[in-house]
């Protein structure tokens, strides 16, 4: 600990805080891309599922996590808040119809399940099953789709990359969920998730190749990041992590799997923060340096999440540490 | 069209209004859980697991809607109110982002294992969980009300002007963030979330305990309900004196700090000394009804209160009156009425409480009674009484967002359409209105359904089965 006086004057050990907050903001979304993407994924998946017991088990899969899953979304928010509030107020109010759109999506997709449970009448269900599928499907699409326009600077909302990375970023929550869930079940339904896994990853990989063309071609401005060596290198992880993912699931080593899976979503993000470093609100003329917040704030945010982040992480072993193996006859949501 | 800033107000106002109901059931339950569960675990009985597991379907329940209403909250910050955030980030984005890392986080992941993992952890980490989610709860209170309370009492701060924007720096986090205000709004938060539990379970259980000792109905159960209303009383006659007591006090506090608000509550416009307390008061023309610059008030009023309750006991004190400062005002009759209404309310919870108190000393909780009634009609009453405390304080502080530092009008998103608001707020009505309405639902289905089925022998019958029990299925 240094001197508490130079709080207010010298980043803590004369860190870079900047970009450390740049890089944790990132990780932040990404974890919560992660973890709320199998559960987004098995929302999807609930569509192609029609059998009663089936439906039970994908629920009672995701029971005891998503919660703690979709708080990542909400500490994503308040860490924009604190280290970047120039961008978390222009990236928002700018995004306004589509934050509320995931907003929305989000109501519903956290309710759904909920409410499926609390009553067992056929018109009820179906209702609350289709709720708990738009929602999980429009989340990740609207999620990527601000993603998109927030990278490329666009000041409206729909555009082509938007449209195409939203569909990406659905695409990958398939992904995510199918190697989530087979970890969770057993028997047939662990078989049939296979095919969902291997369709879902080909079209994340016809779809980012689409987008990366896309910014080679029609947004100059990020033509040179796409070539600097971590993007790059990341994009060639990606290939590697789907090649370890088809062979992992194919093999049956559903850890690889879900761990590739893991990847997958890190690489995408991390594509995403590559490109946009230096810039962090290219519309709003912001880059890392001139939205960080002043030295004081930063070191006493810096302070609570390195004691703060592992914290969480131990929560987390614990309750996936409850919860691990397959679901158990019997046990619902 | 609905001008943005107007539209703003309104929409915070409602998803505020909505939201505030859940993490009062969720706080307010807390405590409560964390006793079912040790004593559940210590002695076994099937009374304390049922009332765990209960109150628990009814906590998840809140916890959810609660959950996917304050996520909403946290983004309204960004798009509707863009200029506050740039301006105050500085201070309100890290209690906010502490917020989530400290406080949602134990809280949500722990309510994993509490909800659906009994048969999965041992005793240990079970009674661990209960507590980590009550801590949860209650330390999201801490940040919430630091980050608002800094809100009514702005300390430890310089302004700057950069880029043509005012922008708020921290220079003093103890003095910003160990705010006066704070102490007393989280003593009044969370005790009337314990007592607005408290009126829910004692009302909920005289309404079954009436059904079957008064009315005669059969009801399943009824030592359950019994316990449950016993349980309700006891937390009230400890929540409601200490409320209103605390109240009193916090009020004074207001007085020092934001006498613009004070004015407002006691609608005292020229500065005066032995300032009456009105308990009712109404514009001498109906003209004026709505118009909160309305001087002509005929009303009832305690000579000198006004003055007595500011200064902590001198009717002579002086208050300062509302037309002594400068710019916009409150709304003044909503912030008079709603004052009025939770004092009269808080007064009623604690003639409930020893009412009742009185009633079982006497032998005679369970007999047809008055109170019976009076407790089923208080059921919703101590959420009524939250949602007007926090409306006296959020309306009162108007027309500033940051008290004296920057005006509600001014921290609203500047590129903001009518169209965009219009378009939310009419979404977020549909929405939320029908995401209070399932959640009744919902809890009205628990209580129907009643306690679950738990092995042993059972909860106690009651102690007599009463005379005029007809056998009527329902």
């Amino acid at each position: 600990m240094t001197d508490p006086a130079s709080l207010a004057s010298e980043p803590l050990f004369g860190l870079p805080l900047a970009e450390l907050w740049f890089g944790l903001l990132f990780f932040i979304f990404a974890t919560f891309l992660f973890l709320d993407g199998f559960d987004f994924g098995v929302g999807a998946l609930f569509a192609t599922r029609e059998d009663d017991d089936e439906r039970e088990q994908l629920l009672a899969a995701i029971g005891p996590f998503w919660d703690g899953n979709e708080v990542w979304l909400v500490v994503f928010g308040g860490a924009m808040f604190a280290a970047f509030p120039a961008v978390y107020a222009n990236l928002f109010s700018r995004h306004y119809l589509l934050m509320f759109a995931i907003l929305g999506a989000l109501i519903f997709r956290g309710l759904a399940p909920e409410m499926y449970e609390q009553r067992h009448d056929a018109a009820w269900q179906r209702w609350w099953g289709r709720a708990f599928i738009v929602g999980s499907l429009t989340a990740p699409f609207f999620l990527g789709m601000f993603t998109a326009n927030w990278l490329l600077g666009a000041t409206t909302i729909v555009t082509l990359p938007g449209l195409v990375v939203g569909l990406a970023v659905v695409a990958l929550t398939v992904v995510d969920g199918v190697a989530f869930l087979r970890l969770k079940t057993r028997g047939d339904l662990r078989e049939d998730l296979r095919t969902d896994g291997y369709r879902a990853l080909a079209a994340y990989l016809v779809l980012i190749v689409v987008t990366l063309g896309y910014v080679y071609a029609a947004a100059p401005a990020l033509r040179s990041s796409l070539f600097s060596a971590p993007v790059a290198a990341l994009v060639l992880a990606t290939l590697v992590l789907a090649g370890v993912y088809a062979a992992a699931t194919l093999a049956d080593r559903y850890y690889v799997a879900f761990g590739a899976a893991a990847g997958l979503v890190f690489a995408l993000v991390g594509i995403v923060a590559g490109l946009m470093y230096p810039a962090i609100d290219r519309a709003g003329g912001l880059t890392v340096e001139t939205a960080i917040v002043s030295t004081l704030p930063l070191n006493l945010m810096s302070i609570g999440a390195a004691v703060l982040l592992p914290l969480i992480f131990v929560y987390f072993a614990v309750l996936y540490s409850a919860f691990s193996g397959p679901i158990e006859a019997g046990e619902s949501y | 069209m609905i001008d943005p800033v107007l539209g703003s107000r309104l929409q915070f106002a409602l998803t505020t209004i909505v939201h505030i109901i859940f993490p009062v059931m969720s706080m307010g339950l807390a405590p409560f859980l964390v006793y079912f569960t040790w004593k559940d675990i210590r002695t076994g009985k099937p009374i304390y697991e049922q009332l765990r597991r209960f109150w628990t379907r009814i906590f998840a329940v809140s916890f959810v809607v609660g959950t996917v209403t304050g996520i909403v909250l946290e983004f309204e910050f960004g798009t509707n109110f863009a200029a506050f955030s740039t301006t105050a980030g500085e201070l309100f984005g890290g209690p906010l982002a502490l917020e989530g890392m400290m406080a949602f986080m134990l809280e949500a992941t722990f309510l994993g294992i509490f909800v659906f993992g009994r048969d999965r952890v041992g005793d240990v980490l079970y009674m661990i969980s209960a507590v980590a989610v009550g801590l949860g709860t209650w330390l999201s209170a801490v940040w919430i009300l630091i980050a608002n309370s800094w809100m009514q009492t702005p300390r430890g701060y310089e302004l700057a002007t950069e880029n043509g924007q005012t922008i708020v720096h921290l220079v003093d986090p103890i003095a910003a963030y160990a705010n006066p205000r704070f102490p007393w709004m989280f003593v009044h938060m969370q005790n009337a979330a314990v007592e607005s539990v408290a009126l829910f379970m004692a009302g909920l259980g005289a309404y079954f305990v009436f059904r079957h000792h008064v009315w005669g109905y059969s009801v399943e159960n009824v030592g359950f309900w019994e316990t449950t209303l016993k349980i309700g009383l006891v937390a009230l006659l400890i929540s409601a004196p200490l409320q209103v007591l605390h109240g009193d006090l916090y009020a004074r506090h207001v007085f020092e700090t934001q006498p613009q608000k004070f004015a407002a509550m006691e609608a005292v416009w020229e500065t005066e000394s032995y300032v009456p307390e009105y308990i009712v008061a109404f514009p001498t023309s109906l003209q004026d009804l709505l118009d909160p610059r309305a001087k002509d008030i005929f009303g009832i009023g305690i000579p000198g209160g006004a003055s007595w309750l500011a200064s902590g006991g001198d009717p002579q004190a002086t208050i300062q009156g509302l037309n002594e400062f400068d710019g916009p005002q409150p709304p003044v009759a909503i912030v008079f009425w709603a004052f009025r209404i939770m004092v009269a309310l808080g007064f009623w919870f604690v003639l409930l409480a020893v009412w009742g108190g009185y009633r079982w000393w006497r032998g005679e909780l369970l007999e047809d009674d008055l109170l019976h009634k009076a407790l089923m009609a208080s059921t919703p009453l101590g959420i009524l009484a939250v949602e007007l405390g926090w409306i006296v304080t959020e309306v009162g502080r108007q027309p500033w967002v940051i008290q004296d530092v920057l005006r509600t009008s001014d921290g609203v998103s500047p590129g903001l359409t009518g169209a965009e608001t219009t378009v939310t707020l009419a979404g977020f009505a549909v929405v939320y209105l029908g995401l209070l309405a399932l959640y009744t639902y919902v809890v009205v289905r628990i209580i129907r359904a009643g306690p679950p089925e738990v092995d042993g022998p059972g909860v106690a019958d009651p102690v007599e089965t009463p005379a005029s029990e007809v056998q009527v299925d329902d």
